[in-house]
């Protein structure tokens, strides 16, 4: 019997014969769209908007294929609810006028990539219509266009990453939520340029992965033309083992993610082949699975029954129907991943060929109100052996629940097989649920409004300019002319603002060090999150004019997290407001001595009793009250002065003035 | 498709040095040494650069510089690669679960003449090729199966904006042709650039038209998924079988969604949008229906000129092709008419300013247009309201020079009409039928609801 837990510590990707590639999709920060003159960014809450509904229909490829997901969207009556804000999106989004030529801006950043990998560069564009029938585009295909193809990326471990392509194209409509038989779509960031860069399957580590990921993101972000934040860089992989297959994961956002996501998957195709191993251990066949799964209606069984899901669908007029899975008993308990469990694939499918809510199989009941004896009614409905078989229940409309069994038992022979070619998604816990069945063929024609590109000399020469430096050429740099530490300037290669953070370290030197304002970008800003700062909303104008007002003196630097803090929490404020209403204000060195003053006045005793060693108690007393508005170093000055004048008083000596 | 079709020069030579021809599976190698494997696409770009378009296994195509010195072998041809795909094809999946009954419903005709409605994509360009047998559309709609009867076929294949008046006649006869046959309903894809010009010719030309028929197309090609063509064609088809009126009429999308289309009546429609699928606007007249296609529903906006049935069909075909349809602009020269009248053109159809001026610089060779028996009618470029010539001096001058003012008629339809009534009358009773409602182009009343206005 397999061990019913699936344990990541147990794997050894590099023994399984680990294969990952990457998409690496990153927004380009250009003005305009990639087929349109709307500008590329975000519309702002409040914008004025129209409303439209379409409905996308599915569309037969040459072969006479049929994209299946999309079929079943349609033939459901699937409607997609658009929302066009009047400043991001025009009647291109709106898929009423044809798209315009292609954003030169966007291609020349591509080639700069394109340089930095030293790929083959194509010398014509062509742009193609990868059909997407999910409502997040309009047109119901997104437009892409290969700029380049090869070369390669040396990672920090010396090793070198193939590249496969590297395109242009546009991101999708923004998913606002799903009502009924709509589905909404906010159509401001459709049209943004995306620039795809695709390595070869050659990533053999979950690590690997991260590494690969992080230096291309560092890359792109090195050539100052890549939009920055959360939701501007995706990425899918394509992951398999020995034995196993090319699985697609799509919509990876977050990079810390990524490793544990491969692992996972590697995992779970290293558990589906122990099933498969299992079932034949067995002796079990597709045949017997297939010809053993007639699906009987056991509604009567659960006329009494005291589970909640089963008796509201039988009270809407549904039914109860059951199938056998022959040889299966004990493995939909087995997990695939942690807390994902054989079965967990199978509702998967059940939900997306049958429409239904989920399942229940036999090795998770006696549960969900369903009895022991109710359990054994099913068994014996079917002519199960609970020894040998697994059931699976589904209550729902008939036909749908029919749908959902047949896919299920499909979904189960299949498993003799071992792990099936999948599309699927990332979760938040690391695992991956199935979305769809992979597309046959690359759905990819040409799209006949845009006439080519030529890649000109001119275009190069542009592109020559924004090549990006490899980033341990940059850290490098970082470390020479700056005089950052190691630790600083790996940091400031991973953060967004490394841009910024050059531009400020020229302009304020002299005012502030190169490490403070690098720590500003890196340990400051992480620590405020870890408080729970949302720092994301931080813009670079903001971080800029906190900075130029601790080098003009007009605040200490200890204010500086105090001041971005109260920004991050209250978007739309102006620093001076931050300054005003956090009683960050410098004040002056009269005010400074009188606050010291009153201090050493109350605290004359310890002063007398312990002479300059009050200073810290003096401090004390002080800070709280002047803390970011006045510099440390001075308030000390003025206290041991103070205490001095104070000790001096008390021995007698003549005062001099001061 | 085969052969090289787009190449010339360099490529050219390099192709047929290599024996290759569109749709073979091909290796490049250039002369600075890159390699490039897909397949060679046909190439449509307009310049003259030598570069070979290939179509790589992933899908995408890339242009290729090459010169004399490039190298390309064929992998696999072209027969193999579609073998190979053939092979490896998925048995097809039909759009609907359910077969629709087919008996009882109406018998609706539907008639190509161009554009694509359904379309196919040839497997080794992408190029889009058209589909219209009865099947195929019930293939690519087969929604449409469900609402009525339906027969199909191909009558001609004109580029919308490649139609001519002697095109019209033949739409008019093959629309005959199915009506006499028994059909219950007609509609005729067309290219939407002039569809509402051919709209109106059949309206003039169906007498007595005892069915509906009517004219659909897409703004959006078929081969995409956001296509416009399914919808209207379902609506069309609605309109067809079950509209209680029997009118000519255009039917397409009624606003950018797919909510509902409108069916406008054929001598009042005009294209107002380059783009949009709700580019269709009835003007000066409300349409005759709105269509809910997904919900199976027309609610009626207006009465029909003519119920179904109510008529016997009669044909009056034939439209004369010496009409011209002239825009007034400041700079006009009189010369401008002076050619067509000399050219021996039979009727003018001007569209004046406003209420129905041109320069009175032209009022002379106006005069001598009509002393030589052409007709000339004015219509307004306002397109909104009708034109009254008894306001202005120059309106007054006009009419005594013998210009027609053509009330609130469509410049277009008004073209369409004078075209068809010369063809068939003497220029005296054609100048008298230019003013008499003979399909619902004319209207004598307007309200305040008539005109589009920006919401509040
Ligand atoms: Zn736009």
């Amino acid at each position: 019997m397999m061990e019913r837990r699936a344990d990541p510590s147990s794997v050894d990707p590099r023994e399984l014969g680990l294969r990952v590639g990457l998409e690496i999709h990153q927004q380009l920060a250009t003005r305009r769209k990639l087929f349109c003159s709307c500008p590329a960014e975000l519309s702002g809450e409040g914008e004025p908007s129209d409303v439209f509904v379409r409905q996308l229909r599915p569309t037969r490829s040459e072969l006479g294929e049929v994209d299946i997901a999309a079929l079943f969207e349609w033939r459901k009556g699937r409607m997609y609810r658009y929302h066009a804000p009047r400043m991001h999106s025009c009647l291109v989004e709106a898929d009423e006028e044809p798209p315009h030529e292609m954003n030169r801006e966007a291609v020349v950043i591509a080639l700069a990539m394109a340089r930095a990998f030293n790929s083959m560069v194509v010398d014509e564009i062509y742009v193609m219509r990868k059909i997407v029938i999910d409502g997040s585009n309009t047109s119901g295909f997104q437009r892409t266009a290969i700029v380049a193809l090869g070369g390669a990326v040396k990672l920090p471990s010396g090793k070198t990453l193939g590249i496969q392509s590297i395109a242009v194209e546009e991101d999708a409509a923004r998913k606002l939520g799903e009502e009924g038989r709509f589905t909404d779509y906010l159509l401001d960031r459709l049209g943004i340029p995306l620039i795809e860069i695709s390595t070869a399957p050659d990533i053999e580590s979950p690590e690997e992965a991260y590494e690969a990921a992080l230096t291309i993101g560092q890359m792109l972000r090195l050539t100052g033309r890549v939009k920055r934040g959360l939701g501007t860089i995706r990425q899918d992989l394509n992951v398999s083992i020995k034995g196993g297959a090319k699985i697609e994961i799509k919509g990876v956002q977050r990079l810390d993610l990524l490793p544990k996501i491969v692992l996972y998957e590697a995992l779970r195709q290293k558990r589906l082949l122990e099933i498969r191993d299992e079932l034949r251990r067995r002796g079990v066949s597709r045949e017997d699975v297939v010809s053993n799964a007639s699906i009987v209606d056991v509604s009567d069984v659960f006329k009494e029954t005291k589970s909640k899901i089963i008796r509201r669908s039988l009270q809407r007029g549904g039914r109860v129907l059951a199938v056998r899975l022959y040889g299966f008993a004990g493995l939909l308990g087995v997990e695939v991943q942690p807390g994902r469990r054989f079965g967990t694939e199978l509702a998967d499918y059940a939900r997306f060929w049958g429409g239904v809510g989920g399942i229940f199989h036999s090795d998770e009941l006696p549960g969900y109100g369903i009895t022991a004896e109710e359990l054994e009614q099913v068994y014996k409905a079917l002519k199960a052996n609970p020894e040998r078989d697994a059931v699976v229940l589904v209550a729902d409309e008939e036909r749908k629940a029919r749908k959902a069994l047949e896919a299920v038992v499909e979904r189960a022979a299949m498993a003799l097989e071992g792990v099936p070619k999948e599309t699927r998604a990332a979760n938040e816990d690391g695992t991956t649920r199935f979305m769809r069945p992979q597309p046959g063929s690359a759905r990819m024609y040409p799209e006949t409004d845009i006439p080519p590109l030529e890649v000109t000399e001119d275009m190069l020469a542009e592109a020559e300019k924004l090549k990006p430096p490899h980033p341990m050429e940059k850290m490098e740099e970082l470390r020479r002319r700056y005089g950052l530490s190691d630790d600083l300037a790996r940091q400031l290669l991973r953060s967004p603002y490394l841009p910024l953070f050059e531009t400020l370290a020229e302009e304020l030197a002299g005012k502030l060090s190169a490490s403070y304002i690098a720590s500003v970008f890196t340990n400051i800003l992480r620590s405020l999150q870890r408080e729970g700062v949302p720092v994301e909303r931080l813009g670079e104008e903001q971080l800029e004019a906190v900075l130029r007002k601790a080098a003009e003196g007009a605040v200490g630097k200890d204010a500086v997290p105090e001041l971005l803090a109260y920004l991050a929490k209250n978007p739309g404020a102006s620093v001076e407001e931050a300054i005003e209403k956090l009683g960050l204000r410098r004040v002056d060195t009269a005010d400074v001595e009188r606050l010291v003053e009153e201090a050493v006045e109350k605290l004359r005793q310890e002063i007398l009793a312990r002479g300059q060693r009050a200073l810290s108690k003096v401090m004390g007393a002080v800070m709280p009250k002047l803390r970011g508005r006045v510099d440390g170093r001075l308030v000390a000055e003025i206290a041991r002065r103070k205490i001095e004048e104070v000790l001096r008083q008390a021995s007698g000596a003549p005062e001099r003035a001061s | 498709m085969s052969g090289l079709p787009g190449y010339t020069g360099a490529a050219r030579r390099v192709l047929e040095r290599a024996g290759a021809s569109v749709g073979d599976y091909v290796e490049l190698v250039t002369s600075d040494g890159r390699v490039f494997r897909g397949i060679l696409m046909p190439r449509y770009a307009l310049s003259q650069k030598p570069i070979v378009v290939l179509k790589l296994d992933n899908g995408y195509n890339v242009g290729v510089r090459v010169d004399e010195h490039a190298q390309v072998v064929v992998l696999k041809t072209r027969e193999a690669v579609l073998r190979e795909a053939a092979a490896g094809a998925p048995a097809p999946v039909p759009l609907l679960e359910e077969q629709p009954r087919r008996e009882g419903l109406p018998r609706v005709s539907v008639l190509g003449t161009g554009g694509t409605i359904a379309s196919k994509v040839e497997y080794e360009t992408g190029a889009v090729k058209p589909a219209f047998s009865s099947e195929e559309i019930l293939e690519a709609v087969p929604e449409v199966g469900f609402i009525a009867e339906i027969k199909a076929r191909v009558v001609m294949n004109i580029l919308s904006e490649n139609m001519r008046p002697r095109y019209w006649e033949r739409i008019v006869e093959e629309v005959a042709r199915e009506i006499e046959g028994g059909a219950e309903g007609v509609v005729v894809a067309h290219g939407t650039d002039t569809m509402a010009y051919t709209a109106a010719a059949l309206a003039f030309a169906l007498r007595g038209l005892p069915v509906p028929v009517a004219l659909v197309g897409a703004q959006r090609s078929s081969d995409r998924p956001s296509s416009d063509a399914a919808f209207n064609l379902l609506a069309a088809v609605l309109y067809a079988a079950r509209y209680e009126g029997a009118e000519v009429a255009v039917v397409m999308h009624g606003e950018t969604g797919d909510t509902y289309a409108l069916a406008h009546r054929g001598t009042r429609v005009r294209k107002m949008h380059t783009s949009r699928r709700d580019a269709f606007q009835s003007i000066n007249d409300r349409p005759l229906a709105r269509i809910y296609p997904f919900e199976r529903r027309i609610e009626p906006l207006q009465e029909p000129l003519r119920r179904r049935g109510a008529e016997e069909l009669r044909v009056e075909n034939g439209f004369e092709e010496k009409v011209a349809l002239v825009k007034y602009y400041p700079g006009m020269d009189a010369e401008v008419i002076d050619f067509l009248v000399d050219r021996g053109y039979k009727g003018i159809v001007l569209e004046g300013t406003g209420l129905g001026h041109v320069g009175e610089w032209l009022v002379d060779s106006i005069k001598r247009a009509v002393d030589s028996d052409v007709v000339v009618v004015m219509t307004s470029q306002t397109l909104f309201g009708r034109v009254n010539m008894n306001v202005y001096n120059t309106g007054r001058k006009l009419l005594a020079a013998g210009v027609v003012p053509a009330e609130d008629m469509l410049p277009e339809t008004a073209y369409v009409k004078l075209s068809w009534l010369l063809a068939r009358y003497e220029p005296r009773e054609a100048r008298r039928l230019i003013r008499v409602n003979l399909a619902g182009e004319i209207g004598e009343r307007h309200t305040l609801d008539l005109y589009p206005r920006w919401p509040l």
